[in-house]
């Protein structure tokens, strides 16, 4: 209060305050930005630090030996790491092809009345607890993977060639493919939603012209819209995708928790997370400190994968501008 | 008028810290979560009678272990005990507090509880994954005129670090020479096969799941969630059925005259009636004469006069007499 009344005296001294002002309120910003950073760095850091005489002892190993052994403390986190890149997989094959369909209808092709109510519902799903997620897999998926989906998946898909490796097993019902399948629900509502939002950002006349010359909705959407919010939605595919790389608690209830390695999606594995939830608790000494490790390759896993999608996009853009 | 501002938030801060301190118990403990429904039973119980206040958080018996070496709590309880040498090392003293028992539960149409009778060495080739059918001659041979079926056996595991698993995998090793070379015992094991579920719910709701699939839980799980669970062939040589009267006499044939500080794991106890897979949990303070550590032996002295019937209630068995007696002589020793 002092200030205005002191300000309107003497102007001189309210642009001196607004500038003090300014000032302030860019090192504000800078902070928060700053803040972020330093969060990322001192959680990534405590665990590498937490997990530093694992990473002595086990060096490269820890990344490629499946032997996670904690009764003889020999740790290697191949099918953790292998699980967590394959249901993250999974899920972002199953659910960016859905989330665009759900978003190019809510769009272009659903009736007016419809778009409203069908959107909330869509961002309502990813409101839902992940351990809600985790019991529907666990009371309802598992059952009907393991007497329909599996026993057919065996018979008809197992005997191929290669791909048949993939699809053989006994009926658990607990596995990759269905923690993949819980997932791809669980991230649709994200990247749905980002699409959605962005889809509705294209210009009517570009859509318009397309139309005018003739385009399917078909062509309208992959070759007017796509390219207009790629950046966007490839965001918004990071998004999701962070999540599925991530996710503990619903994997955890149907992935099986089991550490021996299997290239059969039907068979129970693990995932990073899922592990480090299930035997953090009553972990001591070197396994506590082979599970901060883990933690730490969680991390490195996330960066490389998004760094990876950077640099395609990076180079898409790129071509694109070339041609 | 920032700094009026910071002035107050700094104040606030303080204030809740003070308002934190006030509402501190008389007594905390940290550790497994095995006994943690007896352990709210029992410090309900003793607030009102004596009014004082207990606090007990179930975080793992890892968890435990580390609080109480740091000192951050009165009493730490872990599933596993520790060797006297890791004890003397941190100034701890140890004891037990309560027993369960582990059956071997299974998912098998029209077979009963206790009707399937199982010997040490065939339950651990089970989990080792070499028998792999309910029809196994081997399984077959302890139960004559039962149908068994040509039912695939799907394990079913721990997924997290657990005390159960710890004593299960104990047991497994003292009977079975393989089981100690190529799996071991721990609270978390590579499993040879089978799928891990999150707890006792955890494990019990894949049993109740999946035909043909065998775990292990605490006895009050199997009974509560109506699991078959199986008779197991025990040290004398008989087949016993899990029961309180089978855990009970598992403690007391087991020797703890000559363990130095409790440091007993009591599976496969040498009783003609002892259930094999029976645990303990046991308890870990400082030998110290602080306030809180006194309370705390105060507390489970109160306990073990008036808690065995709360304890009966969830489903523990108190320890027998014999025993009770030796831990008050090993409190006067240590915690002065």
């Amino acid at each position: 209060m002092t200030h205005a009344s002191s300000s309107t005296q003497n102007p001189v001294l309210k642009d001196a305050a607004d500038a003090r002002h300014d000032r302030q309120f860019r090192w504000l910003l800078t902070a928060t930005a700053v803040f972020v950073l330093v969060t990322l760095a001192g959680a990534a850091l405590s665990m590498l630090w937490g997990g530093r005489s694992v990473l002595a002892s086990e060096g490269l190993h820890f990344f490629t030996s499946s032997d996670w052994n904690p009764v003889e403390n020999k740790y290697g986190a191949l099918v953790p790491i292998y699980g967590t890149l394959v249901t993250a997989a999974i899920a972002m094959l199953i659910a960016v092809p859905v989330s665009f369909g759900i978003a190019f209808f809510l769009t272009e092709v659903a009736p007016r009345w419809m778009r409203g109510p069908v959107g909330t519902a869509i961002e309502l799903l990813a409101g839902i607890p992940s351990i809600i997620y985790g019991m529907w897999g666990f009371f309802v998926l598992m059952p009907v993977m393991r007497e329909y989906m599996i026993p057919w998946l065996d018979t008809h898909i197992g005997p191929l060639p290669i791909i048949g490796a993939l699809f053989r097993g006994p009926p658990i019902g607990a596995g990759m493919l269905t923690s993949g399948l819980v997932l791809s629900i669980m991230v649709v509502p994200f990247i749905a939603s980002t699409m959605r939002e962005v889809f509705m950002t294209v210009p009517a006349r570009l859509k318009e012209s397309a139309y005018a010359l003739g385009a399917t909705k078909w062509e309208v959407s992959w070759d007017i819209v796509l390219p207009y919010t790629r950046s966007a939605v490839i965001g918004g595919v990071f998004l999701g995708l962070g999540r599925a790389l991530g996710e503990t608690m619903a994997v955890a209830f149907v992935i099986g928790n089991s550490v021996g390695f299997t290239t059969s999606l039907l068979e129970p594995s693990t995932t990073i997370a899922a592990l480090i939830a299930n035997d953090f608790g009553e972990a001591t000494e070197t396994y506590r400190a082979a599970l901060l490790l883990l933690g730490f390759v969680l991390f490195l896993v996330t960066f490389v994968v998004l760094a990876l999608a950077r640099l395609m996009l990076s180079n898409l853009s790129r071509k694109e501008g070339n041609r | 008028m920032s700094k009026t501002f910071k002035f107050r938030l700094v104040a606030l801060a303080m204030a809740s810290c003070f308002v934190g301190n006030a509402f501190a118990s008389d007594v905390t403990g940290a550790g497994a979560s095995f006994v943690y429904p007896a352990m709210s039973k029992w410090s309900s119980d003793y607030k009102a009678a004596t009014g004082k206040e207990v606090n007990y958080q179930s975080i793992g018996s890892g968890g435990g272990i580390a609080q109480i070496k740091a000192g951050t709590v009165d009493f730490g309880s872990s599933d596993k005990p520790l060797p006297p040498t890791e004890l003397s090392r941190s100034g701890l003293g140890q004891f037990p507090s309560v027993i369960g028992g582990i059956v071997p539960a299974f998912n098998l149409p029209g077979i009963a509880a206790g009707a399937m009778k199982l010997d040490p060495d065939v339950l651990a080739d089970i989990f080792l994954g070499k028998i792999t059918l309910w029809n196994d001659p081997r399984i077959a041979a302890s139960n004559r005129g039962m149908p068994l079926p040509a039912l695939k056996i799907t394990v079913v595991h721990r997924s997290d670090g657990s005390g159960t698993s710890f004593n299960f995998t104990n047991y497994l090793s003292k009977v079975s020479p393989e089981w100690k070379s190529s799996v071991g015992e721990g609270t978390a094991v590579k499993w040879p096969v089978g799928i891990g579920g999150k707890g006792n719910e955890g494990v019990s709701a894949y049993v109740k799941q999946i035909k043909g699939s065998i775990g292990y839980v605490e006895l009050a799980f199997a009974v509560q969630n109506k699991l078959p669970y199986s008779r197991l062939k025990n040290a004398a040589g008989n087949y016993v059925n899990p029961s309180d009267a089978s855990f009970a006499e598992a403690a007391a044939s087991a020797d703890w005259k000559s363990a130095k500080d409790f440091y007993l794991i009591i599976t496969n106890a040498p009783g003609a009636n002892a259930w094999p897979i029976t645990a303990t949990n046991f308890m870990l303070m400082h030998k110290n004469s602080k306030p809180g550590t006194k309370a705390a032996v105060e507390f489970f002295r109160w306990v073990y006069a008036n808690g065995d019937g709360a304890a009966k209630s969830l489903g523990y068995v108190p320890l027998p007499e014999s025993l009770v007696q030796q831990i008050q002589a090993y409190w006067a020793q240590n915690v002065k």
